[in-house]
């Protein structure tokens, strides 16, 4: 069976939502092992080889900013805060969407988690991996960054517990460790089928070692299938709780579009949102680039779409809870800079946020648009670009405005800043590329399962 | 191992194509008598730990519990011990316990606690990594993990007699049964 499926066509005519052939138990395994053991298709060489030269621009980048300092970056008094935080924030969000879908809709016993859990999860990986590098440079000092670390020193010092840049690092870091092992041991099993479908006795080795002897005896999926409602009740609130901090970095200060309650749930809302723009771009091209229609249905990509929606419509309510409040405190500073995000000389972006998240998704409420992968792709790269604006207008439009008129600033926008804007994409495509090529893409036990469920119902 | 010493054996395989099948045998089994069989499966089976007989117990939860205490009880000690017994730093007259602001790491510590263990209870539990195990001898076995059903009635069991339980296994219609050496 398994040479067969080494000779599947590149181009399988496309299956119809609605034709379902019976089901035959192993087909899943067949198809997604085919990702791994198939032949590699063209359009992962060209992907892979300009996120690989984006990865490169990124690491020179960096070198740059840890070399000269800074001071590349367009930042300064009183600025302060630019490229590095909006990135960081920006793909801390799109880490988020993994242990959303993995965790969360667990939970809630949704079956389609099934067709996103596997590769979001390996998002928020990438993504984490992508953002925590930013603080790192950001700080000036990367070779220093372990001073945030409580750990005994000559000098006596101690992190200041207080500080949300503290929570964050340590949120971050657990967020990191526990979506690691969720993702790790859901993995087992699947490891363990790509060993036994493997033929080279190299690779047979490779994926033996890593499933750790997955037997998948009665005792395993007992342990498993407890082990991961406990962790996905364990990591629901700590999902929410690490964009929350990220929110506090900003709400605990008193700045003027900072200083806000509304801040930590908006944030959280706001970071889901822009995974699950990840996330359907991603399911959508693995969908038409591995011809995977039967296993990620249009239905699954219509219920993330909701969602998206629905986190899409919480991120303009705190739109209007940050405007209503600047206005009903009373507080000139406050409301100064909401009108100056709106009419000032940062009105492009503010407007650009707006419609880019608030406006077009509204075409998400029709169910054609919800069916239709590439309206999906447009609608998603649109909730990108407005996410990634809305942290640039919360971030340095905010710094550029604030009490004194003799600190209003314009921020400096370097050549450095455009790389590190753009060149961060290579590191997580470049790993998301290596990724479905090496391991199941989507969690072959489960969705087995509930084929074998949907095919008796 | 040598060919012309009597191999030594693990147990009775009988392999199966549907996950009901499977239910049903091991079932069977059990109500034949055997004690010391486990099952191999593809997917989560649900109701094969009842099937099998074995109790289900709630000890995960307990020491994911246990960690969760921990966790929380060493964050909260290390931000206090530190701005408070070890370096107390007056900062505008705040209090040197500062609990409210202490709970946020004090709720990360024992969230990655509680992660931790229960991971740590999961490879225990299941004897993981083991990288050898009899089961891989059994011809088919590598079908476990993606189309097909194992049952496996051990040689140490009480009632194991090879003829008898060859063809108690055979009366089960499997697709097929086989010895698994070990």
């Amino acid at each position: 069976m398994a040479t067969q499926s080494r000779r599947l066509p590149a181009a399988e005519p496309p299956e119809s939502e609605e034709q379902h052939e019976p089901f035959v138990l192993g087909s899943v395994t067949e198809k997604i092992s085919s990702t791994i053991f198939g032949r590699t298709p063209l359009w992962w060489w060209i992907g892979f080889g300009v996120s690989s030269l984006l990865l490169l621009i990124f690491a020179y980048t960096l070198l740059a900013i840890a070399v000269e300092g800074t001071g590349l970056w367009g930042i300064n008094v009183p600025i302060v805060w630019g490229m590095g935080i909006v990135n960081l924030i920006f793909w801390i969000g799109i880490g988020h969407a993994g242990t959303f879908i993995s965790a969360f809709l667990l939970l809630m016993r949704q079956h389609w988690r099934g067709t996103f859990s596997r590769f979001a999860e390996a998002m928020t990986l990438f993504a984490l991996t992508t953002a925590g590098l930013f603080p790192l440079f950001h700080v000036g000092r990367p070779e220093m960054i372990y001073y945030i670390l409580p750990y005994p020193n000559t000098m006596g010092l101690n992190p200041q517990w207080r500080s949300p840049l503290v929570w964050d690092f340590i949120a971050i870091t657990t967020y990191g460790i526990v979506s690691l092992i969720f993702w790790y041991i859901d993995l087992l099993p699947d490891l363990a089928a790509m060993r036994d479908k493997a033929r080279k006795p190299s690779t047979k080795r490779f994926y033996g070692l890593l499933s750790m002897g997955w037997r998948g005896d009665a005792g395993h999926w007992e342990g498993l299938h407890k082990t991961s409602y406990i962790l996905a009740a364990i990591a629901t609130p700590l999902v929410i709780s690490v964009h929350s901090i990220v929110g506090l970095d900003f709400a605990i200060s008193i700045a003027p579009g900072w200083h806000h309650t509304i801040f930590p749930p908006f944030f959280v809302g706001g970071a889901i949102f822009s995974g699950l723009a990840m996330v359907i771009i991603f399911a959508t091209l693995l969908r038409s680039g591995f011809n995977m229609q039967r296993l990620i249905p249009l239905k699954h990509l219509d219920n993330a779409a909701k969602l998206m929606l629905v986190t899409g419509l919480i991120v303009v309510y705190g739109y209007i809870i940050e405007t209503f409040g600047a206005w009903y405190t009373g507080e000139p500073h406050e409301w100064a800079l909401v009108v100056n995000r709106a009419l000032g000389p940062y009105a492009p972006t503010f407007w650009g946020m707006i419609i880019f998240n608030g406006v077009v998704i509204q075409a998400l409420w029709f169910k054609r648009v919800r069916r239709n992968p590439t309206l999906l792709i447009l609608i998603s790269l649109s909730v990108l670009i407005g996410m990634w604006l809305e942290r640039w207008v919360i971030v340095p439009v905010s710094l550029s405005y604030t009490y004194l008129p003799g600190t209003w600033e314009i921020f400096n926008v370097t050549i450095w800043d455009i790389l590190t804007l753009i060149s961060p994409f290579g590191l997580f495509f470049t790993a998301m590329f290596v990724f479905i090529r090496i391991l199941p893409v989507l969690p072959i036990h489960e969705t087995q399962a509930v084929a074998v469920e949907e095919s008796r119902e | 191992m040598k060919t012309d010493q009597p191999v030594s054996m693990f147990g009775l395989a009988a392999e199966f194509e549907d996950d009901r099948q499977l239910l049903k045998a091991v079932r069977q089994a059990r109500a034949a008598g055997y004690e010391d069989i486990n099952a191999y499966t593809p997917y989560y089976v649900e109701g094969l730990t009842e099937a099998m007989g074995k109790k289900q117990s709630n000890i995960n939860y307990f020491l994911v519990l246990i960690g969760l205490a921990v966790g929380a009880l060493l964050g909260f000690w290390l931000q206090y011990w530190t701005d408070v017994i070890n370096y107390p730093i007056n900062v505008g007259g705040r209090p040197f316990n500062s609990w409210p602001a202490f709970l946020i790491i004090t709720f990360e510590a024992a969230i990655l606690f509680a992660a931790l263990t229960a991971v740590a209870v999961l490879f225990l539990r299941s004897g993981l990594p083991l990288p050898y195990h009899p089961i891989f001898n059994a011809p088919n076995i590598e079908l476990a993990s993606s189309e097909r059903f194992f049952l496996v009635v051990r040689v140490q069991d009480r009632n194991f007699q090879l003829r008898q339980t060859r063809e108690f296994l055979q009366s089960l219609d499997p697709v097929s049964v086989s010895e698994v050496p070990g």
